[in-house]
């Protein structure tokens, strides 16, 4: 199997993953690029295989669609790494990996022997890489979090939802999937350095930092203007220079749903052809009213009053809501209007785009007789592309594979562990 | 000898424009790479026109939403777009390892400066091409920036409450995912070109790159063909989880009450008023049912607190919370202070303010806050001459011929962003 992985830009390397939900995409990260990511699950099967949604909504923890969502090219064992043979054993998978995942509280592996310090005993160039909330040291290091908690502190919650009710999260885990992409982005940089002198390291994620880039210029306009942007739900607050910001509609709604359209002129770049093409839609239907009699090439949002742009949006929005969410879209692909339907989880999956570019993998789980349609490659290569190599594991499903034919455990000793609960 | 930063010796083009090419040649450049920015004054990124400026004063070299996405890089100003200024371009990909740009489809390939072009000079090339929807397929050219990218790929959609439009993603969400996914395969093809000789392009499609943060509401739609919409802020089993209001203007904390023993810590953490003996609050199935009720007594509890005190009374008691901080309270964040996570840095025209840190500490190669984001050409004089070699006459005459670009070349514009 290792060789056929010569074509992959991650294919000589091996991690193991220890990591909860905190952290399950990173391995998946860096199996779909070829590395050999064991994930090592306590045994019985890791807790998230108890996260929804399932399939076929059958809650069972070889069913969770979360898990092969996040799981998707590794190999499964089972080890009870708190055992003395767990130990034993997981030090021996040490010395053949690269690279370690582990998102326990902090100072947790420390207790087992195998932090940092007691994991380079046994192999000096592993690179550790550790998920926490707020980081391995610091007055939170051992504050509990959660998804929810990573977006509030990392300063996107405030940002986003409506004015009058509470600030709001995505309706689907977001910060521990930033965090376990920033987790990727740290190993590899350890990873490019160890290539380049021996030397492996620990790398310290906080889930805090890593949502935090979300914010955008969040902070920046405050270190600059001593402004704090206010969550506005469908309104950006378009900062000019000498004049109060210009309050923007950033969602409008349309016939069939909502659509995500920021319009302006000059200063903007193809925002002059944006909004022509989109003044021109509306006068075929007999809609655009004044609209027609704007300069778009002079127009300059920057000195606009709000009442004025008050307008001018109302005149947009009646248009709008006659129209459908394709066929807005279908016009802006085609004539360059800063466009986007808001679209659901159905219309992604319908998308032509993402067809036409062959976005989506089939991946045939034989077990469950059905083959399911996943997510592809974040980024498509010319030479060593993204690839399945494999779908989500069972659990434990390759504890012959490495305890047996690798380790050279003999069949009664993996009984024996098996019953112990070790494995 | 000993290396200061991971990357030290990585040599980095960026032809990037906006947020995401500039964004992944940062991360870089905060582990040592060597980044040159390559820009023009005719047609400047948007962002040095966008706010925030020093004290709201615009100005091409005062925005601090581009130094954002700019420290510890070289910047110069060359337009590639003239016979001479592309030839340059050429020399300084000769000179470098990765090559990153940002365009939309098919501008580079009118410069002379894609993929099939640039490996013809430098077959070993690892050549990033980043864009919203990928580089080829029918909406290839689509104009749309991470705003729009966010409502396609779905998020928007699954933002804010249920009896309501979209409460809103705060801004170009989708920018804030391809950069981390395009340094991996960045790092990776570095492995690869090492181990193998070859280098390779990379199509990003930030669309696709956001899709993978939803894929288990795409999997429930892909087999059970469930469509996942806004609802707040619950959670499928946890309860009480939300934001509740604190003392002070527009003050809220995050809290998570996950599983029955937690649930009891939290009855104990405010007091077990009379309502947290409710039988109808005793179980998780019986506190998901009436979580409407439930948030509301919760959030009368809060109301009476500051945020951080809620938080160290939750936390003490091992309850997941944390205050829903604001963009001033990041500054005076404990732990943000803890890590240093804001690195200050002296900008020539801004003067000392604020920048990013990674999401992540290396015990033995530690990042480092080198130098602000340059100035549009900055870095000409050290860039042309150092690492290209040119004479003080070479450059004379590009910047008589107007290739290497001044303030003289600005186009005359308002400010939106």
């Amino acid at each position: 199997m290792r060789e056929k992985r010569k074509e992959s830009l991650l294919g000589p390397y091996r991690v193991l993953d220890l990591t909860d939900e905190k952290g399950l995409l990173c391995g998946k990260i860096l199996g779909d690029l070829g590395a050999d990511v064991i994930k090592v699950e306590k045994p019985g099967g890791d807790a998230a295989r108890n996260i929804g949604p399932f399939y076929k909504d059958i809650p069972h923890p070889e069913k969770s669609l979360y898990w092969f969502a996040f799981n998707l090219n590794k190999r499964s064992i089972t080890l009870n790494i708190e055992a003395g043979d767990g130990r034993d054993i997981f030090r021996r998978l040490v010395r053949s990996a690269d690279i370690l995942l582990e998102s326990f509280p902090p100072g947790y592996l420390d207790t087992l022997g195998l932090g940092y310090e007691g994991l380079k005993q046994i192999n000096p160039k592993i690179i550790l890489t550790s998920i926490t909330p707020f980081g391995q040291t610091g007055p939170y290091a051992h504050y509990e979090g959660s998804d929810i908690v990573g977006w509030a502190t990392s300063g996107m919650m405030h940002l986003c939802g409506n004015p009058d009710r509470p600030p709001v999260q995505i309706t689907a885990q977001q910060a521990y999937c930033h965090t376990s992409a920033h987790a990727a982005v740290g190993t590899m940089i350890a990873l490019h350095h160890r290539e380049v002198s021996g030397e492996g390291q620990h790398v310290d994620v906080s889930i805090q930092e890593s949502t935090l880039p979300c914010i955008m210029h969040a902070a920046e306009v405050w270190d600059m203007m001593g402004f704090n942007i206010p969550r506005l739900g469908d309104i950006f607050p378009s900062s000019r220079a000498g004049l109060p910001p210009l309050f923007m509609r950033v969602h409008w709604p349309c016939k069939d749903g909502q659509v995500t359209w920021l319009f302006g002129g000059a200063a903007v770049a193809g925002a002059v052809a944006s909004t022509k093409a989109l003044v021109e839609m509306a006068n075929r239907y007999g809609m655009a009213m004044e609209l027609k009699d704007y300069d778009w090439t002079t127009f300059d949002a920057s000195t606009l009053p709000q009442e004025e742009y008050d307008r001018i949006a109302a005149i947009f929005t009646q248009f709008l809501e006659t129209r459908t969410k394709a066929e807005l879209y279908k016009e802006a692909v085609e004539k360059g209007i800063f466009l986007s339907p808001l679209n659901t989880a159905k219309e992604v999956s319908e998308n032509d785009q993402l067809a036409a570019r062959g976005f989506w993998e089939k991946v045939e789980h034989p077990e469950l007789g059905d083959a399911i349609t996943y997510p592809g490659a974040f980024v498509k290569l010319s030479q060593a592309p993204w690839k399945v190599w494999r779908r989500p594991p069972r659990i434990g499903e390759h504890n012959e594979e490495i305890y047996v034919k690798e380790l050279g455990l003999s069949r009664e000793k993996v009984l024996l562990l098996k019953q112990a609960g070790v494995i | 000898m000993k290396r200061k930063h991971a990357l030290d010796g990585v040599k980095i083009v960026d032809f990037g424009w906006i947020g995401v090419g500039p964004m992944t040649a940062r991360e870089l450049a905060w582990h040592g790479a060597t980044v040159v920015r390559v820009e023009t004054h005719r047609r400047p990124d948007p962002l040095r026109m966008g706010a925030p400026f020093r004290e709201g004063k615009p100005g091409i070299d005062r925005s601090a939403f581009f130094t954002l996405a700019n420290p510890n890089k070289y910047g110069i100003s060359l337009d590639i777009a003239m016979p001479k200024g592309k030839e340059i371009a050429q020399r300084l990909i000769q000179w470098a390892d990765i090559v990153a740009e940002g365009y939309v489809p098919g501008v580079m390939d009118k410069l002379g400066l894609d993929y099939e072009s640039v490996r013809k000079i430098k077959p070993d090339i690892i050549y990033l091409s980043t864009s919203q929807q990928g580089q080829t397929g029918p909406h290839a050219q689509f104009q749309g920036v991470g705003l729009q990218t966010t409502s396609l790929a779905g998020f928007t959609h699954l933002t804010g409450w249920p009896d309501r439009g979209t409460g809103g993603v705060w801004g170009a969400y989708t920018d804030f995912i391809a950069p981390w996914y395009i340094i991996v395969c960045l790092l990776g093809a570095l492995l690869y070109r090492k181990r193998t000789g070859k280098g390779l392009h990379l199509d990003n499609s930030q669309f696709e790159a956001a899709v993978t943060f939803l894929a288990p509401a795409i999997l429930d739609y892909n087999v059970n063909r469930r469509v996942w919409n806004r609802r707040g802020n619950q959670h499928p089993y946890a309860a009480p989880h939300g934001a509740f209001p604190c003392r002070g203007a527009d003050r809220w904390c995050a809290i998570a009450v996950f599983g029955d023993e937690k649930w009891r810590a939290f009855c104990d953490v405010i007091g077990n008023p009379e309502w947290t003996r409710d039988p109808r609050f005793a179980t998780i199935s019986g506190r998901k049912e009436n979580e409407e009720e439930l948030n509301r007594l919760v959030g009368e509890w809060t109301a009476d607190f500051a945020a951080e005190e809620v938080v160290a009374m939750m936390q003490t008691a091992g309850i997941s919370a944390g205050v829903v901080n604001k963009p001033s309270e990041l500054f005076e964040d404990p732990q943000l202070k803890h890590r240093q996570h804001f690195q200050f840095m002296e900008h020539p025209v801004i003067g000392r303010h604020a920048y990013h840190a990674p999401a992540y500490r290396l015990s033995a190669t530690p990042f480092e806050a080198r130098m602000a984001a340059p100035c549009l050409g900055q870095h000409n004089e050290y860039v042309f001459k150092k690492i290209l070699g040119m004479t003080d006459d070479e450059i004379a005459n590009l910047l008589a011929e107007r290739v290497i670009t001044t303030d003289a070349d600005l186009p005359e514009v308002g400010v939106v962003l």
